[in-house]
């Protein structure tokens, strides 16, 4: 049995089921509560988990809009047993939340010797939306990939925003999880399982193919499935690797494709210069170059503030004719 | 400067010398701490607490060891003493040996000892607050009767993140007694330069928290202050913000050499008339309850006791090399390798 639905709508779920499970996880940001999620993941919650009319509800907790303080009083809260859901309401807001994040969190694992535990969630909207432009369209996914003590996971497909969410909340170590807000609306099917989960740290192939690898996480995945289409016109026949998790990263998985293919376009909506993308690209040429037809390309954001008018911002996020002109480099 | 007040003395000799002994231990702990620095067997930022010590006893029995929730910043050695962390386990930290509470991971500013109640440790001014106020949050999201005493210095007392967390704390009405141990300098800065407001104990005031100033150099009272306190927070699960003045002797890290930069001898002499420890054993001897030759004879007992601690910290091997990948996480290890 299987369940349709959006991957806005399984993350919801995902969130509720975890929460009606265990009464130690909890979910706080800004507007989560009443006003039911800027991006709506939490929509209904409040009267599931709250009330409408108390000043604050600690199971679905509205947040002033100070992004530091709030992250901390989680990561707190983490390190006393509760298991915290921290939302932001863009990924963009978390760089407010770096020290929290970066210094605290995920230092204090090891700087207690395994003494005390953060099992804590980061999630939200990164990268960019609609015209948002330059302050709100950030993908700080590759920043915080960088970071020990962290894992980052990057979903691309609405079963497994559902099953990693779940992953995530179970993890005793602090986890970004990134949704990127032009997936939200993607539909898509999970298991009609509570108990469903994606494990961490597992690449999957989403296609499979013989001529190249297109690799990639996020929504970068569904643009390499929408570029796999346009490419197999041309007798091009691309293997989907969709990384799901930064951190940890499954090279193996990624590895045993480009073996079988001999070639690889990385791509990632990250300024291309020091992005996620190029540690992939670099671990590749250094442990598959035997293996390596072709130079590995990348395909990443343009190196520039995000701008608002549209036609600027499209071009600046990596679109399926700019993989397929990068496949064609190589191919 | 809070004046010292007259009052009379209801507590028993031995509760006194249980202080007593409490603050000298610190001192001698962290002169040794000193000693060790400068002899090149610890490294790194190190801050000891020697003429704070009134202040640490006083918060640490007015509260239920164990239960509540402790957490400070990088000056934490004598918070994790006074909680019940064996002393060769902080000194063996401060000295990056594998008996340390982290195993050497540490170091000096991250002290931990979650069994105790103690949460460190941390070496961003004013970051570890919100943490702090995370504690007491856990305590009131499950019912518990549980309170977190979140120490600070003055120079945290302006950080952001400080004002965002009263906010929080004083909207959810946590149980968190935020306590400022204004020794009058953030590192080399004295108080008239870094506050504009000068009585820090007002910042509690706008989120409508109980604030007060108290003098942190009489240990007596410091010790039926913060036991009021720390109990109203229980029982009326609200925040409060209490600035405690004290003084720090020596300077503000084991590598801050230049004390007369930022004030003067003159200063610092005026300063030891308040010091905690002469002050209580004054007032022990005018009661009858302490001669020189006790005083003298607990100070040579601990002392030795110190000695016998570093012996143990010296014999401790350091981590091995393997270990350096071990506790990143709870359940896997970071990419290996250069």
């Amino acid at each position: 049995m299987s369940l349709e639905m959006t991957y806005r709508e399984a993350l919801a779920k995902s969130i509720e089921e975890e929460m009606q499970k265990n009464p130690e996880v909890f979910i706080m940001g800004e507007d989560i509560g009443r006003y039911q999620g800027t991006f709506k993941v939490t929509r209904g919650f409040v009267e599931k988990f709250g009330s409408r009319s108390a000043n604050y509800n600690y199971r679905i907790l509205d947040t002033p809009i100070t992004e530091c303080g709030f992250t901390g009083i989680g990561i707190g809260a983490a390190m006393a047993g509760l298991r915290p859901i921290v939302e932001f309401m863009t990924m963009s807001f978390s760089i407010l939340a770096l020290d929290q994040i970066i210094n605290h969190a995920a230092k204090v694992h090891y700087m207690t010797n395994g003494e005390v535990k953060c099992p804590i969630v980061f999630r939200g909207p990164g990268g960019a939306a609609k015209q948002l432009s330059a302050q709100h369209s950030h993908s700080m996914d590759g920043w915080y990939a960088h970071v020990p003590g962290l894992k980052v996971l990057c979903p691309a497909t609405v079963a497994d925003a559902y099953g990693m969410m779940k992953s995530a909340i179970a993890d005793d170590n602090p986890v970004i999880f990134y949704e990127n807000p032009g997936l939200y609306t993607v539909k898509g099917e999970i298991p009609d399982d509570i108990n469903y989960t994606v494990p961490i740290g597992k690449a999957q192939i989403l296609r499979e193919g013989k001529d190249i690898s297109l690799v990639g996480y996020s929504r970068m995945t569904q643009v390499h499935l929408a570029a796999a289409e346009l490419l197999a016109k041309d007798g091009i026949d691309c293997e989907v690797v969709d990384v799901r998790s930064l951190l940890p990263l499954d090279t193996e998985t990624i590895y045993n494709s480009v073996r079988k293919t001999h070639r690889a376009v990385v791509t990632y909506e990250d300024w291309r210069s020091g992005g996620f993308g190029a540690e992939i690209v670099s671990r590749i040429q250094e442990d598959c170059f035997d293996d390596l037809d072709a130079p590995v390309v990348r395909v990443g954001g343009l190196n520039v503030p995000m701008p608002y008018a549209r036609n600027l911002e499209l071009l600046c996020i990596p679109s399926e004719e700019d993989v397929v002109a990068a496949v064609h480099k190589i191919r | 400067m809070a004046k010292q007040a007259e009052y009379k003395i209801t507590e028993s000799a031995a509760e006194l010398e249980e202080h007593l002994r409490d603050m000298l231990f610190i001192r001698l702990f962290e002169e040794k701490c000193n000693r060790v620095y400068r002899e090149g067997k610890a490294g790194g930022y190190m801050h000891v607490y020697i003429g704070m010590e009134a202040l640490a006893v006083g918060w640490m029995k007015a509260i239920r060891k164990g239960e509540d929730y402790v957490i400070t910043a990088y000056r934490d050695h004598a918070h994790a003493l006074l909680l019940g962390t064996p002393p060769e386990a902080v000194l063996g930290e401060v000295m990056g040996r594998k008996c340390g509470t982290a195993g050497g991971k540490g170091g000096s500013m991250h002290i931990y000892d979650p069994k105790n109640g103690f949460y460190g440790g941390w070496g961003i001014v004013g970051g570890h607050i919100p943490l702090g106020a995370g504690l007491a949050f856990a305590a009131r999201y499950r019912g518990e009767d549980k309170v977190c005493i979140n120490f600070m210095g003055d120079g945290a007392a302006n950080q952001g993140v400080v004002f965002e967390t009263l906010n929080m704390a004083s909207l959810y009405d946590l149980p968190c007694v935020f306590v400022i141990e204004n020794n009058e300098f953030a590192m080399g800065t004295r108080l008239e330069y870094h506050a504009a407001d000068k009585e820090l104990w007002k910042r509690g005031l706008p989120f409508d928290i109980r604030s007060e100033r108290l003098d942190g150099m009489d240990v007596i009272q410091m010790k039926r202050q913060a036991t009021e306190i720390v109990e109203w927070c229980r029982k009326e699960q609200r925040p409060a913000w209490i600035e405690i003045m004290t003084y720090r002797y020596s300077g503000h890290g084991a590598a801050d050499n230049d004390r007369q930069l930022y004030r003067t001898k003159e200063e610092e002499e005026l300063a030891w008339t308040r010091d905690p420890i002469a002050r209580l054993r004054k007032q022990m001897t005018t009661l009858g309850y302490m001669t020189d030759e006790k005083y003298e004879a607990i100070e040579e007992e601990l002392t030795n006791e110190v000695e016998r601690i570093y012996e143990i910290c010296d014999a401790s091997p350091f981590p091995e090399a393997d270990e350096v990948y071990d506790n990143i996480y709870s359940d896997m290890k970071p990419e290996m390798g250069h």
